[in-house]
């Protein structure tokens, strides 16, 4: 029998229908067609599915579809603000932190997750967060720049994404 | 640290080439737009699924489907009888071949099951669920055969037989008697045999190799959507459409016009995705069905039934004088080719020897077959085996005469005019540049800590041109939309642009690449070989030329004047010289608004079978630490120096320098296929198949040399695959110097150096360092 | 498949108790997932314990910590008084997996999995842990070394489940750690897992220790002869050699793809070497 769930998604109510052995993965992929999240192995190896559930870094793979029943769950596809993009997303394009790009929704979940724990991580600190993360194409050397750099902006103007967003809006306005 | 090095030292004499651009597919990529292989879906789908082999060897005896067919939304299922048998023929897959008698073979197992995870069966059904119980009900009987995997064992005389009829290749007379040798290679050079009494060092060593995936993070997925009247519309994560294509038509005996596949972006291949796998039989369920079909494979399935690369055993011999110049050298390869003939033995014989200028050298190669998945390309299919065995011998012979590794390399190294021993003469190459960068590089100066040691080895890879598509359709506003038909999987879409923005003198954001279906641009072989910046954009330019000239046409027949007297310069048409008139010069987004009226749409066609690749030598150095209680090798630094030609997005060339170092490190180190006795593999995960994770590996630094190609117009060689031709003799030869032990067996993974550590100790080893 | 997720121990009880129906509890999934994926199991109700608040608490009470079965890796490494007074069981349930893996697994889903190789056993075992279990007879009390009997096989009886777990009260100068090996720096399951816990006086003399290890046997396993190696020394070179060699005598490994008999004996040595003086270094600070 099928759960009907309720769930905040990137901030909005959203209500689905799911089988108990859905993965949230699944649910998110084949039920609300977000198909940003990644399934890359199913058994929690390689974090292509990274998601945030009540402000926890998962796999989306390793959590059933009825858990998530009144939580909130976050994707990449609620990463930019509107035409504004994270840092963490300018920085990937500015480093080319990525190269076939399917791994890079989940390293773009998991490092947001970390500098919301740690916004001034270590070089080996950013890599063994990131270890759940597997690439295949980069050698993670970019990545971690990327991951760094955008550390560094968002501690030195932590609110400069809110005043370009708000910039942009006073323009389109 | 990146660093670029030219030459000739080369000023920047481009505006867009050689600078760092955000790709124009980078803002899906981010925000997770971009659409993957399993991201496609059609209303009304059904899910298909393979059944597949839990023997790695057995006779099928008999398929029943009855069951599985009345289950309820069970609505097509597929088996060998829907596939017609096919001719030995062999075509180009990559730098590889495939026989389509062997294909229709591996996508769908016909008189036996040659390896675990063999297809059998597929049906599609109208949800998971019902398709995975659908194929329990299939009730295949099995006689069960005895099986071989270790290629050593599969040449022994009294092996278990995979395929009744294979006679061994490439020997004269021919054998009278089957085996699982499939062929045998040999290139040669003077003669070795003779040569090394000319030597007063000789090192002789055998070395082994597990079976390495490609290890891309997307699994094969596909959507197929077969119409009533057979026209088929594929979606698929492949290196090249148009190969699955023809791959898909034959195999079902389909007109290839009735075939549209669209390339769907790509989430890695490293060569494993140019052949086909789940693809006909999406279509050949589709066409049951009468409804859309999407396939994806578990990671599981990627690693049973998906081509890793050969497993191997391989005999270097080489000789050289006191004073460093390598006078014989002989390697005799043994590859594993998986269920069907085919391995990368030729290349590897090819390569083995290939940087070094040598006058004396024989490659024998033997492809042989085993109970294991057939091998699909690996990024430098079969070069980095062979090249393994023989860099750790070039340091064992530098270590013998007591010279320095990169001195030595020099004294031997490969250049302009080197005929090499797989034929032919070298045109301008850059691997002295490499290695004297690597010796002048901060890295080789630095010191080292205790239980660290630090190993170098260089790498060769041919690259390749071939069949080539691209379009330029020059906009009404002056923009341009690109079509190109290499899929992109690792930056090519922003190098095009940039290209094209060079070649026609219009800022890059103003040109939108596509990467094009099958159906809407010419034929384009696939992205592998390191082919597909040279190619497209090698057809790029030509395409931006044909622009060029039109835009010249059409100002001259505005102006009245021959078309001659009109030049293209920096975006702009203007008039050649004083002679040809007072006209201002015009810029080219004026030329495409007036196009309607001087002639028609302005759009650049090129096709071209692309010549002239050049080969990229690199240079790599590895510093790694040894845990003597536990065995563990950390690598504490990396560099990777390689010849690009020239760097067209130096970001992305890093890129390639940067991931197949840390392939190849995981090659080195933990990465192989493990197989239990009962011949099934037992690591079909990533939690046991051990890619490096971003703790593993130090930052990656790189030095791009710049020996322009001179057959590109932008000088570029292909450079994807070279990276991860040296690194599993880099760290090879860096254990050695931090251990004083010569590993000769990959991966060194703890136990096997913690092993060799303990009996060195136990006999008296004086090499023995840790 | 069904899924439940009652909010009481006694519905809970009676769910996993209910007749004809092959169950299995949730805590985090990481391991129950990945064997639903793998049709390893195929069970029809899935019973998620999560909304029980005894399996969710983290308590500090002057006989020690009680500590809920799915509170998950994270939750406990961010507890700053559980991970000052227990360093080496937070040290083993941080290696578990991925951060994301942190995010979810828990101490009653590690012990509950049934594998000899889970990090966070050992520390348990060394810790002095007990389970506290609920079940259709009542409420008992399991010591963590008891729990698994050989892979995927525990001592709870049917319809029987891991709640919390009690760790005691700990005296001044006593710490513990935990090492394990694996071949990269993560993402593997341990080849070799290695727990210390131990007090000192004040003159440096280990006066109550105990040492577990894990995946070189078919369960984790308490070592009494390695801590009797080291209680009444000062950690020296004698001392550490014994605690080598009783570990290495404890061992009944097997080879697999994650590793040599051989190669696990030594090691064990070797990582409790390395864990024990961790720990006497983290009992003396």
């Amino acid at each position: 029998m099928k759960h009907h769930i309720q769930i905040s998604l990137n901030g909005d109510p959203v209500e689905v229908l799911v089988e108990p052995s859905q993965t949230l993965l699944d649910v998110l992929r084949d039920e609300l067609g977000l198909t940003g999240t990644k399934e890359g192995c199913g058994t929690g190896d390689c974090g292509a599915c990274s998601v945030m559930v009540d402000n926890r870094l998962v796999c989306g793979c390793l959590v059933l579809g009825p858990e998530v029943a009144g939580k909130s769950v976050e994707t990449i596809e609620g990463m930019a603000e509107g035409e504004v993009l994270h840092p963490l997303q300018r920085h990937f394009l500015e480093h080319a932190a990525l190269q076939c790009g399917i791994c890079t929704p989940g390293f773009l979940v998991a490092a947001k997750a970390l500098l919301a724990h740690n916004p001034d991580p270590t070089e080996t600190e950013v890599r063994y967060w990131l270890a759940g993360n597997l690439c295949r194409c980069t050698g993670y050397d970019k990545i971690i720049r990327a991951v760094m750099d955008a550390a560094a902006e968002m501690r030195q103007a932590p609110n400069a994404r809110a005043e370009l967003k708000d910039q942009l809006q006073h323009a389109g306005a | 640290m990146q660093e670029k090095i030219g030459n000739p030292p080369v000023e920047q004499e481009f505006k867009w080439v050689g600078t760092r651009q955000v790709r124009p597919d980078g803002i899906d990529k981010v925000t997770g737009r971009a659409k993957f292989g399993a991201d496609y879906n059609l209303p009304g789908q059904l899910t298909g699924a393979v059944l597949r082999s839990p023997h790695p060897h057995a006779r099928i005896v008999s398929i029943d489907t009855s069951q599985a067919a009345a289950l309820q939304g069970v609505k097509a299922i597929v088996t060998r009888d829907d596939f017609n048998d096919q001719d030995s023929e062999f075509v180009p897959a990559g730098e590889m071949l495939v026989n389509y008698r062997d294909v229709v073979r591996n996508v769908m197992a016909r008189e036996k099951v040659l390896y675990e995870g063999h297809a059998v069966a597929a049906v599609a059904a109208t949800s998971p669920i019902i398709a995975k119980r659908a194929l329990k009900l299939i009730n295949v009987e099995y006689e069960i055969l005895p099986h071989v995997i270790d290629v050593l064992d599969a040449i022994k005389p009294d092996a278990p037989l995979l395929h009744d009829d294979m006679i061994t290749t490439g020997v004269e007379p021919a054998p009278t008697t089957p085996s699982n040798i499939a062929k045998k290679v040999e290139f040669t050079l003077g003669d070795s045999g003779a040569a090394f009494a000319k030597a007063d060092v000789v090192v002789e060593r055998a070395f082994d190799t597990k079976p390495v995936h490609q290890g891309y993070i997307e699994p094969h997925a596909c959507l197929a959507d077969v119409s009533e009247d057979g026209a088929a519309e594929l979606w698929v994560c492949t290196q090249g459409h148009w190969i699955v294509r023809a791959h898909c038509a034959r195999l079902l005996g389909w007109d290839v016009s009735k075939i549209k596949v669209n390339a769907s972006e790509i989430g890695g291949g490293f060569g494993g995705k140019t052949v086909v796998y789940l693809e006909p039989l999406a279509l050949a369920l589709s066409k049951k069905s009468g409804k859309p079909v999407k396939m994806v494979m578990s990671r599981e399935d990627v690693f049973k039934a998906s081509g890793p690369t050969s497993g191997a055993h391989i005999r270097v011999k080489m000789g050289a004088t006191k004073d460093g110049r390598i006078v014989a050298a002989e390697t005799e390869l043994f590859y594993q080719a998986g269920a069907f003939q085919g391995s990368p033995v030729g290349p590897g014989a090819m390569c083995a020897f290939a940087p070094y200028d040598l006058e004396h050298v024989k490659s024998v190669g033997y492809d042989v077959v085993s109970n294991r998945s057939k091998v699909a390309a690996y990024r430098a299919p079969g070069g980095p085996i062979s090249e393994y065995a023989v860099e750790s011998v070039v340091d064992e012979l530098a270590r013998e005469i007591g010279m320095d590794p990169i001195d030595f390399r020099l004294k031997n190294a490969a250049k302009e005019g080197t005929k090499a021993a797989y034929g032919p003469q070298f045109g301008p190459i850059g691997l002295i540049e490499t290695l004297e960068a690597a010796k002048n590089s901060d890295h080789w100066k630095a010191p080292l800590g205790p239980n660290q040691g630090r190993g170098v080895a260089s790498g060769f890879w041919f690259n390749i041109g071939g069949e080539t598509s691209v379009t330029l359709n020059l906009n009404e506003d002056g923009t341009l939309t690109l079509m190109a038909g290499t899929p992109d999987i690792g930056g090519l879409r922003a190098s095009l642009c940039l290209m094209a923005a060079e070649e026609l003198g219009i800022d890059y954001p103003k040109i939108r690449p596509i990467i094009a279906d099958t159906a809407s641009l010419g034929y384009n072989f696939l992205t592998g070989g390191s082919r597909a910046t040279f190619s497209s954009g090698m057809a790029t330019v030509e395409a931006a030329q044909q622009i060029k000239t039109e835009a010249c046409r059409r100002a001259a027949q505005l102006w009245d004047v021959p078309e001659e007297a009109v030049l293209y310069e920096d975006g702009y048409v203007r008039p050649a010289g004083d002679n040809a008139g007072p006209q201002d010069p015009m810029h080219i987004s004026e030329i495409a608004r007036m196009a309607g009226k001087t002639g028609g749409p302005i759009t650049g066609v090129a096709k071209i079978n692309a010549q002239g690749a050049a080969p990229s030598f690199g240079t790599q150095i590895a510093d790694v630490e040894i845990d003597p209680e536990t065995g563990r090798a950390t690598v504490t630094r990396y560099t990777v120096i390689q010849d690009a030609g020239r760097a067209i997005h130096p970001d992305y060339v890093e890129g390639q320098f940067q991931g197949g170092a840390a392939q190849g490190i995981g090659w080195a180190l933990n990465e192989e296929y493990i197989y239990g006795d009962d011949g099934k593999l037992e690591n079909p995960g990533f939690l046991d198949y051990r890619i490096p994770v971003a703790s593993d590996l130090p930052m990656i630094d790189t030095i791009i040399v710049e020996v322009p190609n001179p057959r590109h117009p932008y000088g570029v060689r292909g450079i994807g695959e070279t990276p991860i031709v040296p690194p599993m003799a880099t760290v090879a030869n860096a254990v050695r110097d931090a251990t004083g032990l010569r590993f000769t067996e990959l991966p060194m993974s703890p136990p096997r150096v913690l092993k060799a550590i303990n009996e060195a100790r136990a006999a008296g080893d004086t090499n023995l360092k840790v | 498949m069904r899924y439940e997720a009652p909010e009481t121990l006694d519905a809970a009880v009676a769910l996993l108790a209910s007749a004809g129906e092959e169950t299995k509890v949730l805590a985090g999934g990481t391991d129950l997932l990945v064997q639903l994926r793998t049709d390893l199991i195929a069970p029809t109700l899935v019973v998620d314990i999560k909304n029980i608040d005894e399996t969710r608490i983290i308590i500090e009470t002057a006989g020690g910590f009680r500590v809920g079965a799915a509170v998950s890796g994270a939750e406990l490494a961010e507890h700053a008084s559980l991970s000052s007074i227990w360093p080496g069981l937070v040290e083993a349930v941080s290696l578990i997996g991925s951060t994301q893996i942190q995010g979810r697994a828990s101490l009653g889903g590690n012990l509950c999995n049934g594998s000899p190789a889970a990090d966070s056993v050992p520390a348990m075992i060394a810790a002095g842990a007990v389970a506290n279990v609920a079940g259709p007879n009542g409420r008992r009390e399991i010591p963590v070394e008891d729990v698994i009997l050989a892979p995927r096989k525990l001592s709870l009886t049917p319809g029987e489940f891991v709640v919390s777990f009690q760790l005691p009260a700990r005296p001044a100068r006593a710490a513990d750690a935990y090492q394990r090996f694996i071949p990269r720096t993560e993402m593997d399951i341990a080849v070799v897992g290695a727990g210390v816990s131990l007090a000192r006086d004040e003159a440096g003399k280990i006066t109550d220790a105990r040492v577990s290890l894990g995946a070189v046997a078919s369960r984790p396993l308490l070592v009494i002869d390695a801590a009797d190696a080291i209680i009444g020394t000062t950690l020296d070179a004698a001392a550490l050699t014994a605690l080598d060699a009783a570990c290495q005598a404890a061992c009944q490994p097997i080879d697999d793809k994650r590793g040599t008999i051989d190669f696990r004996t030594e090691v064990a040595g070797v990582l409790a070497r390395r864990t024990a003086e961790i720990a006497y270094k983290r009992a003396g600070a």
